[in-house]
């Protein structure tokens, strides 16, 4: 790791100004993301600022009938709170699919927003990356590219978003509310994080210095017709492949409402509302799941290594409607 | 590959190094102050600093759970937390955590059946995997032997004694319920 200089505080607004008067200075939270990334010499903050003391450790509800979850909450937390397990449990679901016990007590609602990719050159400093040093290329392209995206890349960076947490949220149009040194706003979380373009150095549209302070989920939840199923190399503790967050409001065997989003095949949680308007007023039947999951990988292009996952999304979707809509078994 | 050395003429030196702090720290009940750099991870405090060896460092990333401890009960990875965040929290680690009262050489419930069950083979792993156990057990959250394993995948056991781990934990968990 690089020497750095540390700072604590309990205040929100010094934490924020603390940021603003040095550039490279960094937050750090939960730490999984940012320590492992310093001590792979990717990240070299000169300047920590701790903001585990900061009164964001919270969930609480919102006056819109929605829930607030502060910055701060670790995800273990998150997961195992009592309403988010009875009004979002998809969200519940989707945190316990990710990384290991251990993490998820260390791990913050805000840090697993801005976790970073695990493309495997991003992480090697031998290699060249254009999220790590843009301009420098991007080894993955014709590297080995497994884990890479397979929607909405281009030829300057085909990473992907690893987060399971962000997948339900996308699915579940939480908001993300930030402070900075320009006041405070709220991002919808569709906008939140970014496709690479030519700039993939940037993964979201936050603005250096600000802190994120919660994440607000609307009042619906899908409580009733959910699932979140993840593909990957082993059982337990490992990235997705690919996931799918499916979330139904049905009426008899009919859609009413469908949101669906993708975890591990792009640069963010993936949707596309056509397919969801697509399932609305049809029956819950296979037919129609594969009308969706085709939608939802219009246009995809897989590379030498994970082309595989065009056709895995598409099961994978398939299966996960399925058992939202309590047609197949979960197990 | 190793990154370019920069030298520097000697008169333009690098910035002189932040300075070493005074750190508070909690462990196994004992308060002890230490002089470290900000950069000292949990892990190394405890290993390098306070001859806590104990705890092990299989990956330093996150991805092994040898390091784990609990903060206020909580399993934790001490690799990727700095020892200067954890002033002020209650710091368990395998050598902590059985009974003090009465007979010194009493071992944790845990401890024991991992000793019965033969639930390791070289041991590297074994103190991450008991102190995660006992996370696990404070946590309440595991009713069956599938949540048991799913619940302990944060500990990677080299040698595969998997079987023997979660039979030695069920069987606590069990005389608890009892
Ligand atoms: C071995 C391993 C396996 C994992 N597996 C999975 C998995 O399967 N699925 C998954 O989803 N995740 C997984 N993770 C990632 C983990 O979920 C993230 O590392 C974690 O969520 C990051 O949160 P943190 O609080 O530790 O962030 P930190 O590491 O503290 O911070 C990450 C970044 O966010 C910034 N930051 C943190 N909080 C704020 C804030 N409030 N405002 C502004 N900036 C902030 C920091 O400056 C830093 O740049 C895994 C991690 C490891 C090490
Ligand atoms: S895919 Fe993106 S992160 Fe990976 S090497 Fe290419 S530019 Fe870097
Ligand atoms: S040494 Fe910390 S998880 Fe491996
Ligand atoms: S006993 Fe050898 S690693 Fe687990």
């Amino acid at each position: 790791m690089n020497s750095f200089t540390y700072f604590r505080t309990d205040a929100v607004d010094t934490a924020v100004r603390e940021r603003a008067s040095e550039p490279t200075a960094k937050f750090i939270a939960g730490g999984t993301n940012l320590l492992d990334l310093m001590k792979e010499n990717v990240e070299h903050p000169t300047h920590l600022i701790d903001i585990t003391r900061l009164p964001l450790t919270t969930i609480s509800d919102n006056v819109d009938g929605g829930l607030r979850l502060g910055a701060l909450v670790t995800n273990a937390d998150t997961a195992y709170n009592e309403q988010v397990i009875q009004r979002y449990p998809l969200l519940s679901q989707a945190i316990l699919a990710g990384a290991s016990p251990q993490l998820r007590n260390m791990a913050t609602d805000g840090g697993n927003l801005l976790q970073r990719t695990r493309c495997y050159y991003f992480y090697d400093t031998a290699t060249p990356c254009n999220k790590r040093e843009p301009g420098s290329g991007c080894s993955a392209l014709n590297g080995y590219n497994r884990i890479h995206a397979i929607l909405g890349a281009s030829n300057h960076c085909i990473a992907t978003h690893p987060s399971d947490m962000c997948v339900a949220l996308a699915a579940l149009e939480a908001e993300v509310r930030v402070t900075g040194s320009n006041g405070e706003r709220t991002i919808p979380f569709a906008d939140f994080h970014r496709l690479p373009g030519d700039t993939p150095n940037i993964d979201n549209t936050l603005e250096p210095g600000e802190l994120i302070t919660a994440i607000d989920l609307p009042a619906r939840g899908f409580p009733e017709y959910f699932q979140y199923l993840k593909l990957r190399d082993r059982a337990s503790y490992a990235f997705a492949l690919v996931s799918v967050a499916a979330a139904l409001e049905m009426e008899g065997g009919t859609i009413t409402a469908a949101r669906i989003a993708l975890g591990g095949v792009a640069h963010k949680p993936w949707r596309k509302p056509e397919a969801e308007a697509a399932l609305v007023g049809k029956p819950a039947n296979k037919e129609n799941f594969q009308a969706a999951a085709e939608l939802l990988l219009a246009g995809a292009q897989g590379y030498e290594h994970n082309a595989f996952k065009i056709e895995l999304a598409k099961r994978v979707i398939v299966r996960a409607l399925g058992q939202a809509a309590k047609l197949e078994p979960t197990a | 590959m190793n990154p370019a050395v920069e030298t520097y003429p000697p008169d333009v030196r690098p910035p002189s190094l932040p300075p070493v702090h005074s750190v508070k720290l909690t462990v196994n009940g004992k308060d002890t102050e230490l002089q470290i750099s900000p950069w000292t991870t949990l892990l190394d405090a405890l290993r390098e600093y306070m001859d806590l060896t104990g705890t092990k460092k299989g990956c330093d990333h996150g991805q092994c759970g040898a390091c784990t401890v609990l903060i206020n009960g909580k399993r934790i990875n001490s690799c990727l937390t700095l020892a200067i965040m954890q002033e002020g929290a209650q710091i368990t680690t395998i050598e902590g955590i059985a009974p003090t009262e009465g007979n010194a050489s009493q071992l944790h419930p845990l401890q024991k059946a991992f000793i019965e069950h033969d639930a390791f083979q070289c041991g590297y792993c074994t103190p991450g995997q008991i102190c995660s156990a006992v996370g696990l057990m404070n946590e309440g959250k595991a009713k069956t032997t599938a949540d048991i394993k799913e619940l302990m995948s944060g500990n990677i056991c080299r040698c595969g004694a998997y079987t023997n781990i979660v039979d030695a934990i069920e069987d606590v968990m069990n005389q608890k319920n009892a």
